[in-house]
């Protein structure tokens, strides 16, 4: 059954979008949007290393990844600069010298589009279970390091001073971030992963009132996104990612009708009759 | 054997080209309340982060006993706005709770009605509260309070020193308190340290407030009987602002 591409895409999306619930609201909460950006960006590199020495895409992409946000460290350690100067510069140098290594390298040909927005209806049994093995991974770290990376996200000194290793969690949601894009590149590409991670979560806090509902119900928006986007994407022939993308900013816009404020508000008018 | 928690050595913390603080040495005790005095930037919290371990001193030793339990109130902390998060999650951040506990903590500094309160609805003084109920509902053993009464109403400070007096007598830990209302603090207060980038003077708080460094620093006009104000309410608030059995009293 695993033949069908239609069947392939369906199951990788929603693997994918699984992900990207719980690990987009720390990204929401932590200020780190422009963080992922950035490295969704540098992955161009990635992949045109993959290219020229004949290596698994994602593997390559996350190294790379994990190269720059090592670098994001480093440079915010060394500079006084603000932290989203610190990101526009790696985003884009990286970005350039990934696109002047792909002029260089003539003998390389890349589905530009593809990269950019992803190809959903490509992927193939190797990518279903590397979504599917690797975010296995990514979630249960992510539960692991839950407490103290939670706990660092309210305040970062409250979390050091009573014991809990802040810095560690830090230090592997960078690396979870960075994997999860490697994981997501070819599926809703570099231009859109960011969207992916963030609009579910952002829909999601206009719903929920505890952080991990805010993480459960971030997971279901994207799930339903992807299903619904895929369909219509057959339906109407449009480009898959970028229609997923446009049912999540549907979701979001529905998650601001305020739900509980009219039922309240019709049940005090019923009252006061 | 010394049964000190916390013990600070010649501790100094050098940061930009200047010296943030130095030669601060500081000892808590189980069942004991030290007490961080002193101006605005004169190295109060950064010795409270010094012997919690969030900074590493520059200069000198900072020993923190192996295995004890520490709470932390900071002194600003501020929830970012796309966080949803209660009290209760609040209380449960560093360490899960049964609710039970948490409903006694919050209890105690007298906002257990606001447990299922979204934080960002609290008002500053509530918000205060809670931080001090997060730390007592740990039962630590070591307790650092950095300013812990900002933005509390006036009666409500007194009672939240209260407060923290009872949890030295119930839970016998060892607090570092850092305060700049000396009125209310001295009195209740084992050892007093007065800092400015150094130490000035340090003693118990009826030698300090003689010290000619203290009244360099504080003035002399402090009234003694001032100093050592001990508030007597003859009622009790409730939160909500009401008179708790008013008319009991009458």
């Amino acid at each position: 059954m695993f033949d069908d591409f239609i069947i392939r895409a369906f199951v990788a999306g929603i693997g994918l979008a699984l992900i990207t619930g719980p690990l987009g609201c720390f990204i929401i909460w932590r200020r780190l949007s422009y963080f992922g950006d950035t490295i969704a960006h540098s992955a161009l590199l990635g992949v045109v290393i993959a290219y020229a020495m004949n290596f698994n895409l994602i593997i390559a992409v996350f190294a790379v990844s994990c190269f720059i946000a090592l670098s994001l460290l480093f440079l915010q350690k060394r500079t006084n600069l603000p932290d989203d100067a610190l990101l526009g510069l790696l985003a884009h140098s990286v970005l350039a010298i990934g696109l002047v290594l792909l002029g260089i390298l003539s003998f390389i040909r890349i589905d530009l589009m593809g990269l950019l927005f992803g190809d959903i209806l490509s992927v193939n049994i190797t990518d279903v279970l590397f979504v599917w093995v690797g975010g296995s991974i990514v979630l249960i770290v992510l539960i692991l390091i839950w407490r103290p990376l939670f706990a660092a996200t309210v305040n970062l000194e409250l979390a050091k001073a009573e014991g809990l290793n802040a810095d560690l969690a830090n230090a592997i949601f960078t690396i979870l971030i960075a994997s999860v894009i490697a994981i997501s590149i070819k599926i809703v590409g570099i231009l859109l992963i960011t969207g992916l991670l963030i609009i579910p979560a952002a829909a999601s806090r206009n719903l929920s009132s505890t952080p991990i509902q805010m993480a459960i119900i971030s997971s279901v928006i994207g799930l339903v996104s992807v299903v619904l986007g895929l369909q219509t994407s057959m339906i109407w022939n449009s480009p898959t990612g970028p229609t997923i993308l446009a049912i999540t900013l549907g979701v979001f816009i529905l998650s601001l009708i305020p739900l509980k404020k009219l039922l309240i508000s019709k049940k005090k008018i019923k009252l006061s009759n | 054997m010394n049964n000190s928690l916390v013990e600070l050595n010649n501790c100094g913390v050098f940061r930009n080209q200047k010296w943030l603080v130095r030669g601060v040495s500081l000892k808590v005790s189980q069942g004991e309340i030290v007490t961080l005095i002193g101006p605005n930037g004169s190295g109060k919290s950064t010795t409270a982060k010094m012997s919690l371990d969030i900074l590493k001193p520059d200069e000198g030793t900072n020993t923190i006993k192996k295995d004890i339990r520490i709470s932390y109130v900071p002194q600003k902390i501020s929830i970012d706005w796309s966080l949803p998060l209660r009290s209760i999650d609040f209380v449960n951040l560093v360490t899960k709770h049964k609710t039970s506990e948490i409903n006694d903590a919050l209890g105690i500094t007298g906002i257990q009605h606001l447990i299922n309160e979204d934080v960002r609805n609290l008002s500053g003084g509530e918000f205060q509260r809670l931080l001090m109920a997060r730390a007592i509902a740990k039962e630590p053993h070591f307790l650092v309070l950095d300013e812990p009464v900002q933005g509390v109403d006036y009666s409500g400070e007194i009672a939240l020193y209260k407060t923290i007096q009872e949890i030295v007598k119930k839970i016998n830990c060892g607090i570092l308190l850092i305060s700049h209302n000396l009125h209310v603090v001295m009195s209740q207060t084992d050892y007093v340290i007065c800092l400015n980038g150094h130490v000035c003077c340090s003693g118990i708080p009826s030698s300090v407030i003689k010290d000619q460094e203290y009244i360099k620093l504080f003035g002399s006009n402090i009234d003694p009987t001032l100093s050592l104000y001990k508030h007597n309410h003859d009622h009790h608030h409730l939160p909500d602002g009401s008179i708790k059995e008013a008319d009991k009293n009458k």
